[in-house]
């Protein structure tokens, strides 16, 4: 029992941290340590210097371009992005939909969509909740109708993140309502310039436009563009939602937000509370970095069997839910540590081009947007409930 | 990275296991705890044979010279059989600090018998002010001209009243609350002067508080070097908490199995209770917390082998996260079993005591979390 790096993985580690250090795009940077919300031109410049180092497919086979990296390499890589503040990974084309393509898209599929998926060149978003089927996914309404060598498909989609961005959508739809409602749903590619389509924006409580509605009113979309075998989608997507669990407890980044915090608490800035003298608020955020340590281990653990060929045991179905607990449970601490200046609402200080000076401390009030925004991470995913239902089911043999 | 069992682990776990499915099933556990002793020499013999008393000793001195990663596998499987046999206090605390912190002469002449089985002893540190920071403790040895005198009292050692010595932590020079100044003295139970009141604990093991008046001992008694027994105590009994803590995710392991297998069996309303999401969603609740506190056993378990810089601080955090989970895991595990889980037919309601015993030893959760909170 150990978690020694090799000689290898530490000179994988250099190598990280020199990246970062050189070719982590200055004024992204710049914008994440001031909490400045980033474009749509920001994600794609950050993907695309990940791109031309060769590491943009991080869970992808190296016949398709991947990394080929060990569990072990994804473990340091996620330390390294979250402690240089790098950007999350926009996830739909790169971690999403592409483990769908190359295991169950055809050759012809695989050449047309990956390239541009791994070159960040085309901007995907995800068609799976709709407004009547959010736990119960499988209960799901958009139809696609064949007609020829198209699929006609009506219906809506929704809670589609950065929707607004995309180029193309991934759908799960359904071909056919007479069976089981798990089969007859297809996974569909929808060009989302197709007549048709739709995107309406959702505005969260936290003030900003990041989730979409997206509406489909006879859409005509290629037969070409169904992915596998018509009524096997269900089975696709659940793949999909298997197919990346190690990192999903975003450890890494709950690190950094730990370290960030623990500054902050040790700032003796004059504008906030002194938080360290409060034995109330320390003995929270001192339990919040106990729960981390054991989440890091189990995550440990997940990945160390996967590495010795192992399938993830039980403790996977953990790292969700701790993870996300974890995470809500920091923001809150930030938000306390803000004190008064969690009330301010000036988001014009976290665009872009903002000058002069933020209205209290520069992270204080940003910690409440985080705050509101982040309620999200337990109900996305499937809710931490629906987890705790595969836990008992799956696990416990309930 | 690796979280593998290499093969003297595999190979306890394998025997730990096998022993307690074949010769410790709860009703005759149930009898060694009411028995006189309240436990079993004659398994206290085949732990000596299967290597388990030696385990911890370096291998000079006739042990197997392993470290808290390979105690805590043999832990877990004791503590899925609820053991009674005082290993914990026995090898893993006493045994543990005469391989660490004795003379050579010393360990010639106490460990041997030790790891045959034919002889025992226990760690007589705790006071009832201080179950773990010993700089704070009252007892104390004063120098005379021939050695010392010892006066004071150990409150709840582990089975005192089975050791033929006691290992008792006392302060020779300086003042409370520092951490030079203290030594640890060997003295047979039937030394005059002391006395040993035993009485039985909750969890059903065996203890006593141990009062000395005028205990006269010669120079020869002090264990190690006088007055620098701060260090090495602090250590057995740092490794005495990863040790504990990988006993009790062993009996958390054991309360997930038994209550996940109860709510299969019992029916209510025309259905397994375990069809009820409200109790679905509580023994989820119970699993993640069982395999967040192994998680962080096995951390405070590298580091604690390892002895990094910060090994202290990891233990007291692996206390509070065991704390913790052993208080929902063995609460919820009672409440699931609905009235049979406050019965004493049931292993269940025990297995609950056991954990609760774990957390008041060795400080308990609230003690460690302020210490972490002080020093933060």
């Amino acid at each position: 029992m150990n978690i020694d790096l090799t000689e290898q993985e530490l000179a994988f580690q250099k190598e990280v941290q020199d990246f970062f250090a050189n070719d982590f795009p200055k004024d992204i940077k710049d914008k994440q340590d001031k909490g400045i919300y980033l474009k749509k031109d920001d994600h794609i410049r950050w993907q695309k210097a990940l791109y031309n180092k060769g590491w943009a497919g991080i869970n992808w086979p190296v016949e398709h371009g991947g990394t080929g990296w060990t569990a072990t390499q994804k473990y340091i890589y996620a330390n390294e992005a979250a402690k240089a503040n790098a950007p999350r990974i926009v996830p739909f084309g790169l971690t999403m939909v592409a483990p769908v393509i190359f295991t169950y898209g055809n050759d012809e599929q695989k050449q047309r969509f990956l390239p541009d998926i791994l070159a960040s060149n085309v901007w995907w978003c995800q068609g799976y909740s709709e407004p009547n089927a959010g736990s119960d996914l499988a209960s799901l309404k958009t139809k696609a109708v064949r007609d020829g060598d198209h699929y006609i498909v009506n219906g809506t989609k929704t809670w589609t993140t950065l929707g607004q961005h995309a180029d193309w959508i991934f759908c799960l739809v359904r071909t056919d309502d007479t069976g089981r409602k798990q089969q007859g749903i297809s996974f569909l590619l929808i060009d989302m310039k197709t007549p048709g389509v739709s995107v309406h924006p959702i505005i969260t409580i936290d003030g900003t436009h990041e989730v979409n509605e997206v509406h489909f009113e006879d859409v005509r979309v290629p037969a070409e563009n169904l992915i596998g075998q018509e009524g096997q989608g269900w089975t696709y997507a659940k793949v999909l939602l298997t197919h990346e669990r190690t990192g999903i407890a975003r450890v890494a980044e709950s690190k950094a937000l730990l370290a960030s915090l623990k500054r902050m608490v040790n700032s003796d800035n004059d504008q906030l509370m002194n938080m360290k003298d409060n034995a109330v608020f320390m003995t929270r955020l001192i339990e919040a970095e106990i729960e981390l340590k054991a989440l890091e281990y189990t995550e440990l653990r997940v990945l160390s069997a996967v590495s010795t060929g192992k399938a993830p045991g039980p403790e996977s179905s953990i790292l969700k839910i701790k993870g996300t607990e974890i995470m809500q449970l920091l923001n809150e601490l930030f938000v306390e540590v803000a004190g008064i200046y969690a009330l301010p609402y000036v988001p014009e200080q976290y665009q872009d081009g903002f000058e002069g000076d933020t209205v209290g401390p520069r992270f204080a009030p940003k910690t409440s947007a985080t705050y509101y925004n982040n309620r999200k991470v337990s109900i996305y995913g499937g809710t931490n409930e629906i987890q705790k239902n595969i836990i008992s089911k799956q696990v416990l043999g309930l | 990275m690796d979280f593998s069992l290499n093969d003297i682990q595999e190979m306890m776990r394998d025997s730990a296991s096998k022993f307690i499915q074949k010769e410790y099933d709860f009703e005759t556990r149930r009898k060694l705890s009411k028995s006189e002793d309240g436990f079993s020499q004659k398994n206290w013999e085949l732990f000596a044979e299967l290597g388990w008393l030696a385990l911890p000793i370096d291998e000079d001195q006739g042990g197997i010279g392993g470290t808290v990663l390979d105690t805590i596998i043999l832990q877990e499987e004791l503590g899925k059989g609820l053991v009674v046999e005082p290993y914990f206090p026995c090898i893993l605390l006493g045994a543990n600090l005469i391989n660490s912190f004795a003379s050579d002469e010393q360990k010639e002449a106490l460990l041997g018998p030790i790891l045959e089985g034919s002889k025992k002893i226990t760690l007589a540190h705790s006071e009832g002010h201080s179950p773990f920071d010993i700089s704070q403790i009252k007892t104390v040895a004063e120098k005379t001209n021939n050695g010392f005198v010892i006066n004071g009292k150990k409150s709840v050692v582990l089975n005192a009243q089975h050791a033929d010595e006691l290992l008792v932590v006392a302060r020779t020079s300086g003042n409370t609350g520092d951490k030079s100044g203290l030594s640890v003295f060997v003295v047979s139970k039937d030394h005059p002067g002391l006395s040993i009141r035993g009485y039985e604990t909750n969890d059903g093991l065996r203890a006593g508080d141990v009062t000395f008046v005028n205990v006269t001992l010669g120079a020869e008694a002090v264990l190690g070097t006088l007055d620098d027994a701060f260090g090495p105590v602090q250590k057995v009994l740092l490794e005495g908490i990863v040790n504990l803590a990988g006993e009790a995710v062993g009996i958390m392991e054991k309360l997930v199995d038994l209550t996940g297998e109860y709510l299969r069996i019992r029916e209510q309303f025309n259905a397994p209770i375990g069809k009820f999401q409200a109790l679905q969603h509580r023994c989820a609740d119970m699993f993640m917390e069982k395999e967040q506190a192994k998680s962080m056993l096995y951390f405070a378990a590298i580091e604690t082998a390892k002895q990094n810089d910060d090994y202290e601080k990891a233990c007291a955090m692996l206390k509070v996260r065991i704390g913790n989970a052993a208080r929902f895991v063995g609460q919820q595990a009672v409440q699931l079993h609905g009235g049979m889980g406050v019965t004493d037919e049931l292993s269940v309601g025990h297995y609950f005591k056991r954990l609760t015993t774990l957390n008041a030893m060795l400080g308990s959760r609230d003690y460690h979390l302020n210490e972490l909170v002080k020093s933060a």
